[in-house]
This record gives C-alpha cells, sequence and structure tokens, in this order.
C-alpha cells in the first residue's frame, strides 16, 4: 500500500518534471570562437562565462564551436542555424564576414556579433543581427587616471597586440585618463604584433622599464601575460590587465585590469531575444551599462585616493559630463614621436 | 681455470661447437653448424661475406644467443653471458675494429676494465706498465707502453688487441679478419705472432675470405657457405682451388688468363693533381697518371692514401685545388660529373650502395642514372618505360646480373650482383676510360671471376682502364702497369714484370726500395 | 604480376587502417574518460560530416587544402626534403590570389580566374624558394628557414590586411572581395551556403599531375633520385641543388595553389589570421598516412578533413572537445609514422638532417 502510493508520487512528480517545457519553449543558443578559442584567460573564456549564465539563469540549451581556421566562421555558424538555433553569437569581429553571409542565408534565426558593427541601412538589410560594442576607451581612461595618480617616475607604458580600431580605442581612453591628471607625463606605446606572443610581451615590458616606466598598461590578449612576467621578475613595475580581471598573473604587482564584459554582452542581449524585445542594430555597453569597469581586486594595490579619483571621473562620464576619444583620430592616440 | 687446463694437451679438443643454428627474420645465418678447434692449432673459418663466418663467432663470443646447439669448452658445456664473461672463461677476441681508446697509452689501454688501482681508486700506472713488460717479453711481442694509441700504426694497435687479449688469460684468440687493415709486411709480422702464440700453446681461431693467407697460416680450414659447413680439410692437404671450389660450390678460376697488353696510344693524363678531402686536409698531393688505349693501370696502396680522392677527382666529383685532366687530348679539369661521364669516362665507385646505385630504385631505374634524359629512354620530359625497361633486360641479361626482374628494388640484390648491374650500366656505355674503384670488395669468388674477366675484355678490346684496389693480388692480377699511392703521392709506376710483392709493399708502407730509387 | 601489384596495395593499407582503428578506439576510450558518450560523439562525427548536403559538402571543402598541402609535403619528402614551411606559403597563396582576383581589369573569367590561380601559386612558390636557396647553395637546412618563412608570411600578411589591401569600404581586416570572374564555380550556386566547389576537382588534377610528374617524367626521375641518394644523384650527373630547388618550388606553388583555391572557392577574401591555419602541418600528416605517394594522398587527406571537420561538429554537436580528435589524429600519424621508419620508406633521420653521413657532403659543387 505504501509503496503504490510512493509510486504514484514519483510518477506525478516526473510528469511535473517533464511538462515544464511544454509550457514555456526551450531557447537553444550558440556561440562560435574565431581562431582564437577557449582558454585564454580573457576575451573569449569571458564569452563563454555568458553562455554558461544563460544557460543557469535562463534555462536554455546552450552549445559552443571554436574555430580553426577563417574558413570555418561560415559553416560553424550555419551548422547552428541549420539544427534550428534560436540565436548564434559570433565572438570578434574577426566574425563579421561570416556573420554578414549566414544571416542573410538563415533569416528566420537571430545573430548575435561582438565588437563588430555597420551602418544603420546594413541592419535594415540584416534586420535578424545585433551588435555588442564596447566603450573601452571609457574604462581605458580610468586605467589612465590611476596609472597617472600612481607613477613615480613620470613615464608610463602602453602595449597593444596589433594596431586594429579597436585596440586604438583603448590606447586613446588611456592616453585621455593620464593626461586628465598629469599632462606632463611622459607616454610610451609598442604594438607586439601579436596577441599570443607572451616572449614580446615581456621584451617590451622591460624595454619600457629600463626607459623608466613605472606603470604599463595591456592591451594585448595572451601577449600581455609576458608583462606580468616581467612584473614579477624585475619587481619594480605596476601592470594593469585587461578584458577579465587578471590580478592573479602578480598580485603583488597589478594595479587594476580593464574588465570588458563579454560575458554581460552575450546575456543581455540573449535575455532580450527570449524576453520577446530582441531589435537588430547596435548595443554600446560603456560604463553606463556596465560594460567596462574597473576591477573588483583594484583596492588591494592601488591607494584609496587614486580609486577615489578614477571614480570620480567615472561619474562624471557616466553622466556624459565628459567624452573619451576613441582613437580613430590619430592625434588622439599616443604620439611615437 | 687452471686446473682443468692441464688435463687438455696439445693436439686434443679445447673447444667445440655442435649443431649450431640460428636464425634471423628472414634468413637462417647458421644452420646445424659443428667446428672445433685442438689446442695448439690455427683453425681457420673460410667462406664469403655473409657465409655465417662472424654469426657463428659472436655465438661463440657471447654476443649472440644460439637458437639450437651447443657449446663445449674443455670438455665442459659454455655458458657465458656476455663478451666480458667469455673472456673471462679464456676466450678472447680481435674485432675488425680495435677497441682502444686513442688518447690513452697503450699500458693503460692493457688494463682498461681491469686495472690495478692504488689506494683503492687511483690506476697503478707503474703497475699496469710492469704488467704489459711482462706479458709482452713472455710473448715475444714488443711494444712501447708509453705511447699513445694514436700515434701508433694499425699493425701496432692490433698488437695491442692481442695483448690485451691475453693478458686477461685468453687460451683461445679468434681474430676476425686480421689482415683486412694490415699492410704485406705487417701481415708477415702477424703471422709470427700467430705462430709464436700456437707455439706456447694457445689456439687460434682465424677468419678469413683471402685463400693465400689460409694456405700460409692455417692448420685445418673449415669452409663455410650459405649458413652451412660445407667441410673441414687439413691445409697439408688441400690447394687453392680446391678451396675456392668449396666456398662457391662450383669450378672457379682462380688465375685470370689473359694476353700480354697491346697498349696503344695515351689516352688519359693526369698531371699534379692536388686536391683535398673531406675534412679539408690535403689529400692528394701532386698525382701524375696516364692511361694508355687498351692497358690496365693498377693504382694500389694502404686505405686512406688519397685512392677515394683521386678518383673522385677524375671523374668530376671532387674538386681539383691544381692539376690538370685531359682525356683524348681534351682538358676536362674540374668538369663537373656529366661532362666527365659525356667526354667518355664510366666509373663503377669504390661505394656501390652510396654512390654506384640508388638503392631505392628499381633495377630499370638504375640502368639510367646518367642517361634517363638521352633518347630513347625519354622524349621532352617524359620517361619512356617501355624503351628504358626493354633496355634493362637486355643488358641485365647480357650481364648476368641475378635479378627476379627489371622492376625489382636495386637494394633488394646481393652484393655480387649489385655491382655486376653498375659494371653492365657503364661499360654499357661505350666508354674512353673505364676507372674502377674496389671493383670486387666483399664479393664471392665467383662474381670477382666475372668482372676481373669482363675487365681483361675490355681491356682487349682497346679500352683505357684505370683500376683503383686495396687487394694487392687483384692489382697483381689484373693490372699491365702498377702505380703505388702513398700519402696523396705516387710512389712509383712499374710495369707488371718488375712489380713483386715486396717491393709494392714496400712503397705502399711510404719507403722507397733500393731497387726502385729513381723509377719515377 | 598484376595479381602481385594488387595484394601489395591491400597490404600497404594494413598499418593506416589498423593506426585509424586504434585512434577510434582509443578516441571513445578518451571520450568516456571525459563523460562524453562516445557513440553520440561518433555519431556526431558520422553524422556531421556526412548527416546533411551541407555536410558533405564542408567536408570537401576541408579536404581540398589537405590534398594540396599533402601533396606540397609528399614531393618534399620525395627529394628528401622536409617543407615545413607549407603554412606560409599558403598564407602568401592566400593573398596573392586575394589581390590579384580583386583588380579590376576588365578580364573574361578564362583570363581572369587563371591569372588568380596562377598568381596564389607562383607566391606560394616564391615563398619556398627562398628556404630551397639557402638549401641548396649554403647547405642550411630548409625546416629553419621555412619555419621563419612562416612567421614572416603571417606577419607580412597581417600588415598588408591591415594596410595596403585593406578593403576600405568596412572596418574589420578583410581585403575586398574578389570579382566574380576570378571566382571558383560552386556546383550549388555561387551565393549557397552549400560551399563545395570546382577546388576539389583541381586538387585530384595536381594529385594525377604530381603523380604524372614524379614517375612519368625525367623531373620526377631527377627528383627522385636525389631524395633518395643525394650522392649516386650527383654521381649520376644529376644536379643536387638544381633539384632541391626545383623540388622546393613545385612543392610552394602547390602549397600556394592551397590558398589560392581557398579564396577562390570559398571565403572570396583574404581575412585576417593572427595565428597558422594549421594546413601546412596537417600537410606532413596526410603525406605521412598516404605515404607521400601523391594517389595516396587523396584518401588520407579525406580522413583528416574528415577528422577536422568532424572535431568541429563533434564539439558542436556533442560536446566533445576538440583535443580528443587532436589526440586520435596525432595516435594515426605515430603509427604509421613509425612503420615509414622501421619499413625505411620515411628516412626520416636524412629528412630532419640529423643523418651525419649524408649531411654537409650533399651540396657540393654545383
Amino acid at each position: 500500500m505504501k509503496r503504490a502510493f510512493t509510486l504514484i508520487i514519483t510518477a506525478a512528480l516526473l510528469l511535473a518534471v517533464m511538462a515544464i517545457p511544454s509550457f514555456s519553449k526551450e531557447y537553444k543558443i550558440a556561440i562560435v570562437f574565431d581562431i582564437g578559442g577557449l582558454g585564454d584567460k580573457s576575451f573569449n573564456d569571458s564569452a563563454y562565462l555568458g553562455l554558461q549564465r544563460v544557460a543557469k539563469e535562463l534555462g536554455a540549451k546552450t552549445k559552443y564551436a571554436e574555430s580553426r581556421t577563417p574558413s570555418d566562421y561560415e559553416p560553424n555558424l550555419a551548422a547552428f542555424a541549420k539544427e534550428g538555433y534560436d540565436m548564434v553569437w559570433g565572438i570578434g569581429f574577426l566574425m563579421a564576414d561570416a556573420i554578414e553571409k549566414v544571416s542573410a542565408q538563415y533569416p528566420n534565426t537571430k545573430f548575435g556579433i561582438i565588437d563588430n558593427s555597420w551602418d544603420d541601412a546594413w541592419y535594415k538589410a540584416h534586420p535578424n543581427v545585433m551588435s555588442v560594442m564596447y566603450k573601452e576607451n571609457e574604462g581605458s581612461f580610468l586605467m589612465g587616471v590611476l596609472a597617472a595618480m600612481t607613477t613615480k617616475s613620470k613615464v608610463i607604458g602602453f602595449i597593444g597586440g596589433m594596431e586594429f580600431p579597436v585596440i586604438w580605442r583603448f590606447e586613446a581612453g588611456f592616453k585621455a585618463g593620464v593626461e586628465a591628471v598629469d599632462k606632463s607625463i611622459k607616454l610610451l606605446r609598442n604594438y607586439a604584433g601579436s596577441f599570443n606572443d607572451p616572449a614580446a610581451g615581456k621584451a617590451i615590458a622591460v624595454s619600457m622599464i629600463r626607459q623608466k616606466a613605472d606603470v604599463i598598461y595591456h592591451a594585448s590578449g595572451g601577449t600581455g601575460i609576458g608583462m606580468f612576467e616581467a612584473a614579477n621578475e624585475t619587481k619594480n613595475v605596476w601592470v594593469i590587465g585587461v578584458d577579465s580581471d587578471q590580478f592573479d598573473l602578480s598580485p603583488k604587482w597589478t594595479l587594476s585590469s580593464m574588465i570588458k564584459r563579454v560575458d554581460n554582452g552575450v546575456f543581455m542581449g540573449t535575455k532580450n531575444l527570449i524576453d520577446g524585445k530582441f531589435k537588430a542594430g547596435v548595443t554600446n555597453l560603456g560604463l553606463k551599462e556596465a560594460g567596462v569597469g574597473m576591477a573588483a581586486t583594484t583596492s588591494k594595490n592601488t591607494a584609496a585616493g587614486a580609486i577615489a579619483k578614477a571614480n570620480a571621473w567615472a561619474s562624471m562620464i557616466i553622466a556624459g559630463q565628459k567624452s573619451v576619444p576613441d582613437g580613430m583620430n590619430e592625434a588622439d592616440r599616443i604620439s611615437t614621436k | 681455470m687452471s686446473e682443468i687446463d692441464a688435463t687438455i694437451s696439445p693436439g686434443q679438443v679445447i673447444l667445440e661447437m655442435k649443431g649450431i643454428t640460428k636464425a634471423f627474420p628472414g634468413i637462417v645465418a647458421n644452420s646445424d653448424v659443428d667446428f672445433d678447434l685442438k689446442k695448439g692449432e690455427i683453425h681457420c673459418l673460410l667462406g664469403e661475406n655473409g657465409a655465417g663466418k662472424s654469426t657463428l663467432m659472436k655465438i661463440l663470443y657471447g654476443l649472440y644467443k644460439q637458437d639450437k646447439g651447443e657449446v663445449f669448452y674443455k670438455g665442459e658445456p659454455l655458458v657465458v653471458n656476455g663478451p666480458a664473461d667469455t673472456l673471462r672463461q679464456g676466450i678472447g677476441m680481435v674485432h675488425q675494429h680495435f677497441m682502444l681508446i686513442k688518447p690513452l697509452t697503450v699500458a693503460e689501454n692493457l688494463v682498461l676494465g681491469n686495472e690495478p688501482t692504488k689506494y683503492g681508486f687511483l690506476i697503478d700506472k707503474k703497475k699496469a706498465k710492469a704488467e704489459l713488460m711482462e706479458i709482452s717479453t713472455t710473448f715475444g711481442l714488443a711494444i712501447e707502453p708509453d705511447a699513445k694509441i694514436m700515434d701508433i700504426s694499425v699493425g701496432m694497435q692490433q698488437r695491442v688487441e692481442i695483448l690485451k687479449a691475453l693478458h686477461r688469460g685468453a687460451e683461445v684468440l679468434i681474430l676476425d679478419e686480421p689482415t683486412a687493415v694490415l699492410t704485406p709486411q705487417e701481415t708477415k709480422e702477424l703471422f709470427v705472432i700467430m705462430r709464436k702464440l700456437v707455439h706456447d700453446g694457445k689456439s687460434i681461431i682465424f677468419i678469413s675470405h683471402k685463400l693465400k693467407e689460409v694456405m700460409e697460416i692455417s692448420d685445418r680450414v673449415t669452409v663455410i657457405n650459405h649458413g652451412r659447413i660445407i667441410g673441414s680439410v687439413k691445409t697439408s692437404e688441400t690447394s687453392p682451388s680446391q678451396l675456392a671450389n668449396m666456398m662457391v660450390g662450383r669450378e672457379v678460376e682462380l688465375i685470370v688468363h689473359k694476353e700480354p697488353a697491346k697498349p696503344g696510344k695515351e689516352k688519359f693524363r693526369a698531371e699534379g693533381l692536388v686536391a683535398e678531402n673531406d675534412r679539408g686536409l690535403p689529400a692528394l698531393r701532386g698525382i701524375d697518371l696516364s692511361v694508355r688505349a687498351g692497358e690496365i693501370l693498377g693504382v694500389c696502396g694502404v686505405d686512406g692514401n688519397g685512392q677515394t680522392e683521386l678518383v673522385q677527382c677524375i671523374t668530376g666529383m671532387r674538386r681539383l685545388s691544381a692539376g690538370k685532366v685531359t682525356l683524348n687530348g681534351k682538358d676536362i679539369t674540374n668538369m663537373p660529373p656529366k661532362r666527365c661521364f659525356e667526354a667518355g669516362i664510366v666509373h663503377v665507385p669504390e661505394d656501390r650502395q652510396k654512390h654506384g646505385l640508388v638503392l631505392d630504385f628499381t633495377v630499370a631505374e638504375n640502368m639510367i642514372l646518367q642517361t634517363y634524359n638521352k633518347k630513347p629512354f625519354s622524349r621532352g620530359i617524359t620517361l619512356r618505360w617501355d624503351e628504358i625497361k626493354s633496355y634493362a633486360r637486355r643488358i641485365i641479361s647480357e650481364f648476368d646480373v641475378r635479378t627476379p626482374d627489371e622492376d625489382t628494388k636495386a637494394g633488394s640484390l646481393s652484393g655480387g650482383n649489385q655491382q655486376k648491374a653498375i659494371l653492365a650500366r657503364e661499360l654499357s656505355r661505350t666508354p674512353e676510360l673505364i676507372v674502377v674503384a674496389q671493383p670486387t670488395r666483399g664479393l664471392d669468388v665467383g662474381a670477382i671471376e666475372y668482372i676481373h674477366k669482363r675487365l681483361v675484355s675490355e681491356r682487349d678490346s682497346g679500352r683505357a682502364v684505370l683500376l683503383v684496389s686495396l687487394e694487392l693480388d687483384e692489382i697483381m692480377s689484373l693490372s699491365d702497369r702498377i702505380a703505388v699511392i702513398y700519402e696523396g703521392r705516387i710512389m712509383g709506376t712499374m710495369d707488371i714484370e718488375d712489380a713483386t710483392e715486396e717491393t709494392l709493399g714496400l712503397m705502399m708502407a711510404g719507403s722507397m726500395p733500393a731497387s726502385h730509387k729513381g723509377v719515377m | 604480376m598484376e595479381r602481385k601489384k594488387d595484394n601489395s596495395a591491400i597490404k600497404e593499407l594494413i598499418v593506416p587502417v589498423t593506426a585509424v582503428f586504434i585512434g577510434l578506439v582509443l578516441g571513445g576510450i578518451l571520450m568516456t574518460l571525459t563523460g562524453v558518450n562516445a557513440i553520440e560523439g561518433y555519431k556526431a562525427l558520422i553524422m556531421g560530416c556526412f548527416g546533411r548536403l551541407e555536410y558533405v559538402s564542408e567536408t570537401i571543402v576541408y579536404t581540398t587544402p589537405l590534398i594540396f598541402t599533402g601533396l606540397a609535403i609528399a614531393l618534399g619528402f620525395r627529394c628528401g626534403l622536409f617543407n615545413i614551411g607549407c603554412e606560409g606559403q599558403y598564407i602568401v597563396g592566400l593573398i596573392g590570389a586575394a589581390v590579384v582576383g580583386a583588380m579590376d581589369l576588365g578580364l573574361p573569367t578564362f583570363i581572369h580566374l587563371p591569372l588568380t590561380m596562377l598568381s596564389g601559386m607562383a607566391c606560394g612558390a616564391i615563398w619556398a624558394s627562398v628556404p630551397g636557396l639557402l638549401k641548396a647553395k649554403f647547405g642550411i637546412h630548409e625546416v629553419v628557414n621555412s619555419i621563419m618563412m612562416n612567421y614572416i608570411a603571417l606577419y607580412l600578411s597581417h600588415y598588408l590586411v591591415n594596410g595596403p589591401i585593406k578593403d576600405p569600404g568596412i572596418t574589420s581586416p578583410y581585403s575586398r572581395e574578389i570579382l566574380d570572374t576570378a571566382k571558383l564555380w560552386r556546383f550549388f550556386g555561387q551565393n549557397s551556403p552549400i560551399r563545395v566547389n570546382s577546388g576539389i576537382i583541381i586538387a585530384i588534377a595536381a594529385a594525377l599531375f604530381v603523380y604524372y610528374l614524379l614517375f612519368k617524367t625525367t623531373i620526377g626521375y631527377q627528383i627522385r633520385a636525389v631524395g633518395f641518394n643525394p650522392e649516386a644523384a650527383r654521381y649520376g650527373g644529376i644536379s643536387v641543388p638544381t633539384n632541391i630547388v626545383a623540388a622546393m618550388f613545385i612543392s610552394g606553388a602547390l602549397a600556394g595553389l592551397a590558398g589560392a583555391v581557398q579564396i577562390m572557392g570559398i571565403q572570396f577574401k583574404f581575412l585576417d589570421i593572427f595565428a597558422f591555419q594549421g594546413y601546412g602541418l596537417d600537410g606532413i600528416a596526410v603525406a605521412l598516412v598516404g605515404k607521400s605517394h601523391p594517389l595516396g594522398v587523396l584518401p588520407s587527406a579525406l580522413l583528416f578533413g574528415i577528422l577536422q571537420r568532424g572535431s568541429q561538429t563533434m564539439q558542436m554537436l556533442a560536446g566533445v572537445p576538440k583535443e580528443t580528435i587532436g589526440i586520435m589524429q596525432g595516435v594515426i600519424i605515430i603509427i604509421v609514422a613509425a612503420e615509414g621508419i622501421i619499413k625505411g620508406w620515411l628516412p626520416i633521420r636524412k629528412i630532419l638532417g640529423t643523418d651525419k653521413k649524408a649531411a654537409g657532403k650533399e651540396v657540393g659543387r654545383a
């Protein structure tokens, strides 16, 4: 008797569990990485974090694919579309061309792309595509303020990965932040020519230290790991990380990291879709939208005064009282002369 | 060991191998081999390269383990764990390649691995020297104890190897092709030593494929062929031709029959050739040579005196830093190989596997190594395989190259057939000058016979032949004139009638015999 | 005679087939260990490669460049050369085709298309000739130089696509799209997502061409003679340096053609790359498993095409980490290469230049 009762209860529970999906549609969301791939402890991993949040918090079914070559972008995006996924994300501006083609082939699938935008007319022709852009210049501005408040030698370095408009945004914002504090500070700039060459990153950092730099900021992906190594070994330079919180790479010498919340971008874009609020076009995420910002670990090595100063600037930017250059104008970038 | 030793008297069997069988993947190296050695004798193990001599001795020495069969030493089954153990039990081996440490002295090499020590760890050099002196006087092997190995002659190095074995108490000595590296004089000295050793009660297994030496030194001869024992005979009751027949399995003509040469006009001339070896050291220091039509000029010398470089310089494979080479009066100095053979030189190289053949090519492909881009083998850039194969088939049968077909890889032919294949290719190209280096090295008697006949018939048809060989017998039986090369110079040139082994031997060692002063 | 050959062909297949089998079993174990249902994984591999027309098409698209780079490496091996520079030659092939393909010269297809292809081939050939010449003239091992050339190609392409050849119309680092007159024919329409195109026909033709070149011409005869035994080749009057340069040139042209076909049939424009694409390295695997035979390269390239396309679909459809396939591939390569080293058709010492006997003497008199 008791046993039959247990059985009935179990059956009922099972039915209930199975029934839930029939009440609300299960969304299928996928992301396709560019040739960078997972494991960079930065940009791509952050996107993956967003996808995991989508699965956990929004209950969607998620999948991802890493691309081996640029020729893979199209088939990978298309495969998910073909398999009936509701939204497919392309992580990184390298995938723009593939998104453009595949979104036209699969008009019923929604596509999102990080770090690439088109003009309004384009979105009219591609009403199933949304872009997420970040105002890295705003976040970098705060890093510039922190650097300028910390330096004693009045020499500060910037390491870039490769020369792209995206990286120029970091550079120009950083420069503006430094100059907002002290115009007399000397800025050094060097591009490694690669996003995955820690040895080059280290060599550049060491040469900057020799030129008296005592704070260095990098926007160079895996190359920047070399900068942290240089800090750990020479023990006389402050370093600033990028994209995600890189504090762990040098707990003694990391001032801060410019956080780029790719996860937030993926999450917000997907949530909009599920909430029925998908809109073709560009979503810009700056300080105001919590798309970029200072790492939480900043307080560990950075003087409270410097953080306060940065926060003050942040509120001005959020309030729209201060605009930060985006680097498309060469004069806004660091002079090499 | 000495208590058993006393029980064996001279003439009694000290070592016996019974029913030894050893197979390697794809080949049976020894098949049911019986071999015995009496105390106080020199027993020669005679056979072609690859007949199974070395395998048998390596089993005896503990380097290989036999699949079947037993070894008895002094009447007891011999069980050894590797060479060191074999030596401990009284069997020593002198390898073709010496196992000596060159920068160390003779005395130091003697005690290596068995060093007398002072204070438990320092090598007692005085004692080592004393031990050496003692053993060298006992056996009458004079040697300079403080000389470094790298400073002494090859013959002396071999003596050190023998002393090493004796020093460890060897009763039985295995000498693996000991004369291969020696000059005729050194060979004579070695034979004196060997006789002395057996006189003192040692027993020697002498491995060789040279009939003349075997006849001279051994008491008994056992012939091995294709891994089987063909027979065992007393040396005094046999003849070289009988031994040769046993080795090959058929009648062999050991002596090259040839008519006196009828030399024509000069075909080839080399003047003042100077060249370096691969390491950039002087190899040729001014060589003068000439070869006439219808004669064989033999160049003899101990290995490493510039023969290799001489041949390479003549055939365009090595650059001359000075000198002049002419063929039919035409200057071919420092021309690339292609131009040399277009001028009429054919070359049978000393290393048939390295230079003569592309082992991974088929026989047919090898037959067109110089002529692949000539008619009729190609048209434009297209190879004409039917022409190539029919040509290959033709010369294969003409030169009796034993191969399943022309599509067989050259590397799978036996050494003798590889050499015949090279001869077939080279001699089919209507040569003016035939340059042959070590044409019979490592070949069996049958192949040697063929190649020698062929070279003589080429001479008789009016070709000029330049023969370079380390085998003095070969030089003496084939040549019409002989030039001796020593340290990159021609010590002298003489007609075959004036040449004796003694004179040549002395000249090969660098000394000019009194009778030949001024021959040049 | 004929029957004998048939038998030997089957014998040739034993090791590669066994290797693939072992690789699959090992991959299954790995999947199980990482918590993936191996059967689901392999289902994803098969379905992902053949389950839909699009997927079959992608498998062929994947195979095509592997045929070219496999041929390039195999031809190098035949001459005793290790053209590890295929990677860079592929990249300059991409650039060469992208630049010429985008030029509006008013040319008709039958001129513009072969011209574009030739441009990619020429770039690859020239790129490969540099290490070829350095080896022939100075005896510098080609591996070192071609690796350096790879980096030069990578960074040069990056510079070009962010500057001189960048499409000014867009912000992303792409070159301009090639004209329709330079595009290969896609079997299912030029804008179809089914991307299979006449590139595969060109690849098969290239394999036949290389077969003919190697085994039916005097050029191939010389290349193989030098590859098997440079000393004997020199003795036979065959110029070793000339053939080293020639083999590198042809090898580079094939790798460049891989890039050209990729641009003309798939990408239509050069997309910036930060890292090597792997076609050059995969070409080594293809050549090894294909036993350096041009016709063996075809099935071998298909195998790796399937494995690599499959590594993506397995990740997409079954959540299998793509490294699993990487490990399987490694196992297959090791087994096949081991056979080659033992049997001698892969003269690894000669190719890597660790053969003391051959080194240094190869280059002597020109």
